[in-house]
This record gives structure tokens, sequence and C-alpha cells, in this order.
């Protein structure tokens, strides 16, 4: 195994969680602009997680040492992510290629982790986070996989990296019907993932309707500062995924010092106006009832679905 | 004799043996030794099965009172790796009961019946021809009916569900028989390797095809013949439920691999779509009632036919792909298979077993009313969260594996231009997701109710931890499960090897363990995710026992209440409420019952003094198909019951009748 693309993804890993914050603080400043508000800044989230850390845990009575494992699972989760998405550069690691399916169970593995934290306090809140935090994902499931079908069919392989090279390479195929409806349904399914509206409210504050931030509400210090950067990790990277898709300009090919540079600055660039655009879409939206999220994400099948049969009829 | 003869007919005398142990001794000498030499038979099942699987071929005649050619006892490299899976399995399910046995279950004939269980499962994959195949398959039948019996004196369900489970079984052996019947009138021979020759397109292959898929799904638990799984899992001893939940059902999926690869290869496109959409639908319909399910053993029944369903639909999508010329990815699917049938065994294995344990400790089988256990049964707690994660196929378990080859099959069988391919996959490819996006719901469900949070009654709140040899059985399975994960790579090359997969189309090792598929170029190397995970997570792993270090946790603050205190664990949520937007999403396929009565105090309308809630959700296949056959059946055996009035001139009448109607016969 070459080192190489070991010694990219730890790059990635590093330009990840350093934008991840970065991520939060624009998408919060822009949206506070629209609404009127001056904003904290773009540093906030940075700022806040500096506080977290220095802070003393605060956790409920018969918690289980899941409590305190469940948050290093999911940054681990998310930094494994971070290592196997192609952000930076699109270099399959020999053994470990970045394939689709393995990135998904990568994130499903956060995924689990949390809604058990949910699930661990005991608290009526926590559970009913998890309960549709984990419905969620069931369905998201298929969306997925069929939308990665669709786009691994043109780059004949389901590894990340060698579809957003093959992009890269043939930028014919990035417009067609079948690239372009995959690549939509894919980011609706990043919203319902990383917790956006309109599926969930990041913002909110009424236990009612939350579903990330019900199943962290016992969660406090460090617990939740990893937690926080985990969760903006999922966002960052899913986020950088899709932009990887939809312009994959400035994706390193080799592992040479220039091009990787270029890439994380052309990852910066994507990265700032996926934020903005994000934030933007979220001002003009409200959240959607629970019961009509099913009806989104079956929406989005259908656009995979679409996807897949428009690239039978370009191959 | 060569090595292969002699386990055959070691597993043979050490069956006798625990029998005679178990009738001859008593208390607890007869648990420790019949559970000991049943463990013997499972393991002499181990050492052939592994022995076979190698390659050792051997060919043992066995002559029968039955007016038949002798029975030949052959088992081949797949059978060999079934003997294998079957043993495992049953050694792990010997020594658990040793500790989990008591009252009824530790009876005489519960031992006898579970090393003849044993014996009569490790025979079936070594059965060479028709007669010691079904021979083999009926003792399996008969002594797993007396198992589920178990509870039979106390408990008015365990005599139903024993009911259902021997008609669904002899059912499905008249089927199987039936299906041999015609395929040896067909062939004109009973021996496999005779039948194997068949020309599928004969009109006596077709009926023999469905018979025996039908009767094979019918064992499997494939939906809708399903129906006897979660009755008498629920009722059978928990070591009993595990063999039939991972051991018993892989033989179904067997007999449908047997027929669809070895003695029916390239049989029509039909064929191999009625596989797929029957796995398919089984897939999605049993983890649909996983995921609602409240009665932890029922939940994993439905889960089983889950599994055995991705199996079938596995083996189709081989057949079809085969027979549409894509070799590559028909030769990653059939491999598919065989992983997810050895992965299921694992996990489901430490399930049940671990479901087991939690019964004994509680009293409990509802999930609603569990909660809690990781403080007081941490290493049940341990090994079901471990199958859990293997159920709901995350890494780094087998399950994740198994459903990562299936998935290659899948990505790597598309033919756009082969009209039949190009509609299945894809949608194939969208029920297997939603397959597993609805087991991370039901799994996470099932380990978080019940072992996490809050004791939700008295008995989860008294639970102690299970004995050694119950331990010792859980994590040896949750260490398979694991194993199995991490390095997949020896066991794909041995299943790819069992079927006769080499070279260009098969599985191989790559890296430290993990598997290459060489049909379709993919690699996974679990232990290579892992190695990368540490070194990323290393960091974060240090930043955490830093931080830790300088600020210690304050862990004994209340939870949020809203600003009350929360008193009662009635308050948590439960599985009822966990899965109900499951449930409420997918009101049209589960259709649920639901009561709600409210009491109101004095005249108000307004205020409520009691809430009643109650949710059934019972099996619509249940309810609209077999509901209905049974009752037409009663029906009618009320009518036939008319004839027999008890009168002395009406049973001449009918002996004349008799007697006239044969006359005819032999002069016409």
């Amino acid at each position: 195994m070459s080192v190489a693309p070991l010694v990219v993804a730890l790059v990635q890993v590093a330009v990840a969680v350093v934008f991840a914050p970065l991520v939060i603080g624009v998408t919060r400043q822009t949206r506070a602009r629209l609404e009127g508000r001056v904003g904290p800044g773009v540093l906030q989230p940075a700022r806040d997680l500096r506080k977290l850390l220095a802070k003393t845990p605060l956790r409920a009575a018969g918690t289980s040492p899941l409590t305190v494992v469940a948050p290093v699972v999911l940054l681990a989760s998310s930094l494994l992510l971070a290592a196997l998405v192609p952000l930076v550069a699109a270099l399959p690691l020999a053994l470990v290629p970045g394939d689709l399916f393995v990135v998904v169970s990568v994130l499903l593995v956060g995924t689990v982790a949390i809604a058990l934290l949910g699930l661990d306090a005991g608290s009526a809140f926590g559970g009913m986070g998890s309960s549709r935090h984990m419905t969620i994902a069931a369905l998201v499931e298929p969306t997925v996989l069929v939308a990665v079908y669709a786009l691994s069919i043109p780059a004949g392989s389901s590894a990340l990296p060698l579809i957003v090279a093959a992009r890269r390479d043939h930028p014919a195929s990035i417009a067609t019907p079948a690239g372009v409806l995959a690549v939509v349904a894919l980011a609706i399914v990043v919203l319902a993932e990383t917790g956006r509206l309109p599926i969930d409210n990041p913002a909110t504050h009424l236990e009612l309707t939350m579903i990330h931030e019900a199943m962290v509400l016992e969660t406090s210090a460090r617990d939740l500062a990893w937690v926080d950067l985990a969760s903006w990790l999922r966002l960052s990277v899913l986020l950088g995924l899709v932009g990887n898709l939809l312009l994959p300009w400035g994706v390193a090919g080799t592992a040479a010092v220039g091009p990787v540079l270029l890439g994380a600055l052309a990852l910066a660039g994507k990265l700032a106006v996926l934020a903005v655009l994000l934030a933007t879409a979220e001002v003009g939206m409200a959240k959607l009832r629970l019961f009509r999220v099913p009806e989104l994400l079956a929406g989005s099948f259908v656009l995979a679905f679409l996807a897949v049969t428009a690239s039978y009829l370009v191959a | 004799m060569n090595a292969v003869a002699w386990g055959l007919l070691a597993q043979a005398a050490l069956a006798a043996c625990a029998v005679v142990l178990a009738v001859a001794t008593r208390g607890r000498v007869r648990t420790v030794l019949a559970g000991l030499s049943c463990a013997l038979v499972a393991g002499a099942g181990v050492v052939t099965g592994a022995l076979a699987l190698g390659g050792r071929t051997v060919v043992v005649r066995v002559a029968t009172a039955l007016p038949l050619p002798p029975a030949v006892i052959a088992p081949d490299r797949l059978g060999g790796l079934l003997m294998l899976l079957v043993g495992a399995v049953g050694v792990l399910a010997s020594l658990y009961a040793i500790g989990y046995v008591h009252g009824a279950s530790a009876s005489r004939t519960q031992w006898a019946a579970l090393a003849l269980f044993l014996l009569g499962m490790q025979l079936v994959p070594a059965a060479g021809d028709v007669v010691s195949f079904l021979l083999a398959w009926e003792l399996m039948a008969a002594a797993s009916t007396v198992l589920v019996l178990a509870e039979h004196a106390r408990r008015r369900t365990a005599r139903e569900a024993a009911v259902w489970y021997a008609v669904m079984t002899h059912l499905s052996f008249v089927l199987i028989l039936a299906g041999f019947a015609a395929l040896a009138a067909t062939a004109g021979a009973t021996s496999f390797a005779a039948l194997a020759g068949t020309d599928p397109t004969r009109p006596g292959a077709t009926v023999a095809f469905v018979l025996l898929v039908v009767g094979f799904a019918a064992k499997a638990g494939v939906a809708p013949l399903h129906v006897w799984l979660p009755r008498a899992h629920p009722e059978a001893p928990s070591h009993a439920s595990a063999l039939m939940s991972a051991a018993m059902v892989s033989l179904g999926g067997y007999g449908i691999l047997l027929v669809g690869i070895r003695l029916l290869p390239g049989g029509p496109t039909w064929w191999a779509v009625l596989l797929i959409v029957l796995g398919a639908g089984s897939a999605v319909y049993g983890i649909l009632h996983a995921g609602v399910a409240t009665d932890l053993k029922r939940l994993l029944a439905y889960s089983t036919s889950e599994n055995l369903g991705l199996v079938v639909a596995a083996i189709g999508l081989a057949m079809l792909l085969r027979t549409h010329h894509v070799p590559g990815a028909a030769s990653v699917a059939l491999v598919a298979a065989l992983l997810l049938l050895i992965s299921h065994a694992a996990f489901k294995a430490t399930l049940f077993l671990g479901a087991g344990a939690v019964l004994r400790a509680t009293g409990e089988r509802d999930l609603d009313r569990m909660g809690g256990l990781v403080h007081t049964m941490p290493w049940t707690a341990a090994t079901f969260g471990v199958g859990s994660l293997g159920a709901a196929a995350l890494p780094v378990t087998g399950g994740f594996v198994a459903e990562w080859t299936l998935l290659q099959a899948l990505i790597h069988g598309v033919r756009p231009a082969d009209r039949v391919v190009a509609v299945v996959v894809p949608l194939t490819l969208g029920l297997i997701a939603l397959t597993a996006g609805l087991a991370l719901v039901t799994f996470v469900k099932a380990f978080g109710i019940a072992f996490l949070a809050r004791a939700r009654s008295a008995g989860a709140a008294g639970a102690q931890e299970a004995p050694a040899s119950m331990r010792v059985a859980m994590a040896l399975g949750a260490l398979a499960v694991l194993a199995l994960g991490v390095l997949p790579g020896p066991v794909a090359a041995a299943a790819a090897a069992a079927l006769g997969l080499t070279g260009a189309d098969g599985a191989r090792v790559a890296g430290l363990g993990g598997v290459e598929l060489t049909g379709v170029g993919a690699v996974l190397s679990p232990a290579a995710l892992v190695a990368l995970g540490a070194v990323v997570g290393l960091p974060a792993l240090v930043g955490v026992l830093v931080v830790g270090r300088r600020r210690p946790a304050t862990t004994d603050v209340l939870g949020w209440g809203c600003g009350g205190v929360r008193t009662s664990p009635r308050m948590q949520y439960n599985a009822t409420s966990y899965a109900e937007p499951v449930t409420r999403i997918f009101d049209d396929a589960l259709q649920p019952r639901r009561d709600v009565v409210v009491t109101h105090v004095g005249e108000s309308a307004y205020l409520a003094e009691r809430v009643r809630f109650a949710q059934h959700v019972d099996d619509v296949v249940e309810a609209r198909l077999y509901r209905p056959l049974v009752a037409a059946a009663d029906a009618v055996a009320d009518r036939a019951r008319r004839v027999q009035n008890g009168s002395i001139n009406r049973y001449l009448a009918f002996s004349f009748t008799a007697l006239v109607a044969v006359l005819l016969v032999v002069v016409a």
C-alpha cells in the first residue's frame, strides 16, 4: 500500500476539522444577516467549542458508560468519513477504496451512536429524538444507495474517488439528466442526514419539534463538544461531497503538494458557496411536519430512480 | 474409511450416547452430562464439516428397511460448509443450555430431542441422495417440534405454537417430498449427482422447482410461509430458538441453493425472478414486523424472515445474472448468499442466546417492560450489542461484509441493454436498502430499549447476570460476529470454494484478512478500515483522555424534566413509542389495531382522569391468508364429520358401496 493516499487522507481530515466550524459559522452568520441581525461572526462555533471543552460535564444519574463512549464514537466516525470521502483529492486507498457502501455504513455508525446516546439517559425527549432520527435514517437509505447506483453506472465503480475523478475527467457526464437527478436526490438526503431544514430545525429550542437537539439534551461540556464537532464535520464533509460531484474541478488527482493545496482552496470555495446557499434557502423555509418528511424522502427516491433510468438511456 | 466417514460415524455414536445419558441420569448431573455430549455431537459436526469443506470426499451407502435403493451420504464442500455452520451453532447452544435449562426444558425428553435435532441438522447437508436427505430432514423436523413443546404444560400458547409449527414443517416436508418425487421421475434417479443432469426445460423440472422452492422457503421462514416463526420462537426454550433460527432455517436456504444452483441450474428467467420477488418481499415484510414488534423473541423471529429473504433474493439474483450472461456478478451474488447465511447464523445465535439470558433474569420477553439491563447484565448487554450491530449490518461485523458483497453484486450486475436485468436490479437494490435501513431502527430499538435507560418493571430492576456457561456461549457468538467482520477474507474464499467458484470468478483474501471479489474487482479490508479509524481517531481519543483527566464529570445530576422531577420510569420512551413513526408511516402495510379508552373526570369532557392505550400489530398474512384457509379446512372437516354419525346401517352401506365401486373398477 503506497503511503501517499494515506497522507492525503490525513490531510483531508485536518482540513475538514478546520473547515467544519467555519462552515457552521458561515451559515449562522449568513442567516443572521438575512434576518436583519448582526450575528456573532463566523468564528463563534470555534469559540463555543473551546468553551465547552473547558467545562465540567454533568451526566444524569443512571446513565451508562455509553454516555461517555457514544460522543467519541460519533466523532471517530465523522473523522473517518472525512478520510474516506474525496474532498481535497480523489485518490482511492488501496484496501479501503472509499466505496460508497463503506462510507454510508461509517456514517450510520455515527447515526446509531447518537441514537443510543439519546436513549441512555431515560428521558422522554431523548427517546423521542432517537426514534425520529432513526426513522429518517431508515427512509434515507434507499435514496442514498439508488442515487449512488445511478452515479456508479457511468463511472463503472461505486468508489467515490473514482466517481468524482470520472466526472472531473469527463465534464460532459455532469450535465446529463442522470447525473443531475442523482445529485439532487443526494442533496435532499444530505439535508435529512445532517438535520437541516426542512427536516429538522438546527436552531430550535422547543422540545417537541426537536430531533437532533432532543437526543443531545442530556449531553454537556466536552461530550457536547464532541457531538457538535462531529455533527459539523458530517455536514461539511457531505456538503463537500455534493460540491465535488457538482463541480469536480480543483480536486487533486495526485498526492503532490501543489494540487493538494489547490484542492483545499477549491474545497474552501465550494463549501463557502454551499454554506451561503444553504443558509439562504433555510431563511425562506419552514420545518416540515414530521409525517410529511417521508413524502419528501419518497420524492427524493423517485428522483434517484429516475436517475437510474436516465443513465440507461445514455449508456 | 476416511476421516469424514469416521466423523459421520462419531456424530451418530455421540448422539446415541447423549440420548442414553439424557434418559439414564437425572437432575443436575443429567444437565451437565447431556449438555456436554450434545456439545460433542455438534463439535464432531464442526470437525467433519471442516474436513468436507477442505475437499475430503466420501460416499457412504446405508441400506434402509425402505423398499428403495440404499441411502447415500456424501457430503461435498458446500454440504461441509453447512455442517460446519450448523455444528458451530450447536456447540454454542449446547453449552448455553447447561446453564439455561430449568424445569420442563431440562427433562429427559428435551435433552434427547436436542441431541437428535443436532444430529438431524448435521446430516441434512451430508445427504447425497433424496432418501437420506428426506430421512435426515424428517428427524430434524420431528425433534424440533418436541423442543417447541417444552413448556406445553405451563402455557397454552406453547401448544398452539407447536401445532402451527408441526403443520407448517410437515407441509414443507410434503412439498419437498413431492418436489423430489417429480424430479426423480423426470431424471429417473435419486442421487443428487444423477439429478444434477436434469434438463430444466422439461415440465417435470418446473413442477419440481416450484414445489421444492416453496417447501424449502417454508422451512427457511420466508414470507408468506413464515407464520410458524413468530409463534414457535417465543415459546421454545431460548437455546432451541437459537438453533432453529440460526441453524435450521439456514438449511432451508441450503435447500434453495441446492435446487437453484446444483440440481437445476440454467432454468428459465422467471424462476430467478420468482426467487427475487419472494426474497425481497420477505425481507421487507419481515423487517417491518420486526421493527414494530415489542416481544423480543418475536422481533428476532421476524428478523430471521428478513435475513433469509435476503439470502433467497441473493440466490435468485445469482440465477438471473447467470442466465443473462453476467457471470462475474452472479458469482459474487452466490458468495453473498453464503456469507449472509454464515453471518446470520452467528449474530442470530448470539441474539437469541442474549434474549434467553434476559428472559431468564427478568422473566420478561416484552421490551416495553425492560430497561437498564446494561447496569446489571454487562456481559449480556455487550454480546447482545455486538449481535445487534451484526443484524443492523454495521461495520465491523459479519453482517456488514455480507451485505456489502450483495450490494457489490447488484452494482456490478448492471446491464442497460438487457431489459429484465435493467428493471430488476435497481428495484432489488432499493428494497434491500430499505430493509437495511429498517433493520437499523429495529436493532437500535431492541438494544436501546432493553439495555439502556431505566428499568420499566420490577423484573427488569432485579435482574442478575447469567451463569458462566451462558456467558461463555454468548461471548463466543459475539466473537464470531466480530471475527467474520474483521477477517472476512478466508471465510469468503472458503464460501467461493464451496460453491466451486475458482479463478477469475471467485473471492480471495486481500491484505490482512480482507476480501477481494475477483468477479467484479471489488476490495474490502475491514482490518484496514479499523486501522484507518484508529489512526484518525487516535488524536481524538488522546484529546478525550487529556480533557477528561483535567475535569472529571459530575454524574449524579437529574435529567431534564421540563422543570419537574421525573419519577416514573413509565415516562420514558418504550419499544411501542419508539416504533410509532415507523408504524404510522407504514400504516397501510401493517394495519395496527389501536384501542384508546379515555376516562373523564366527573362531568368534564376536557379533563381526563386516565387514558388507556393498547396497540396490536397482527400479522396481515396470517389474518388474511391463513385464517380463511384454516376456517375453510375446519368447515370441510365439519361436513366430513357428518358422514360418521355412529349408525351401523350407514357404515354397512358405505362398505357395500365401496365393494361395488371396487368391483366396477376391476370389471372396467
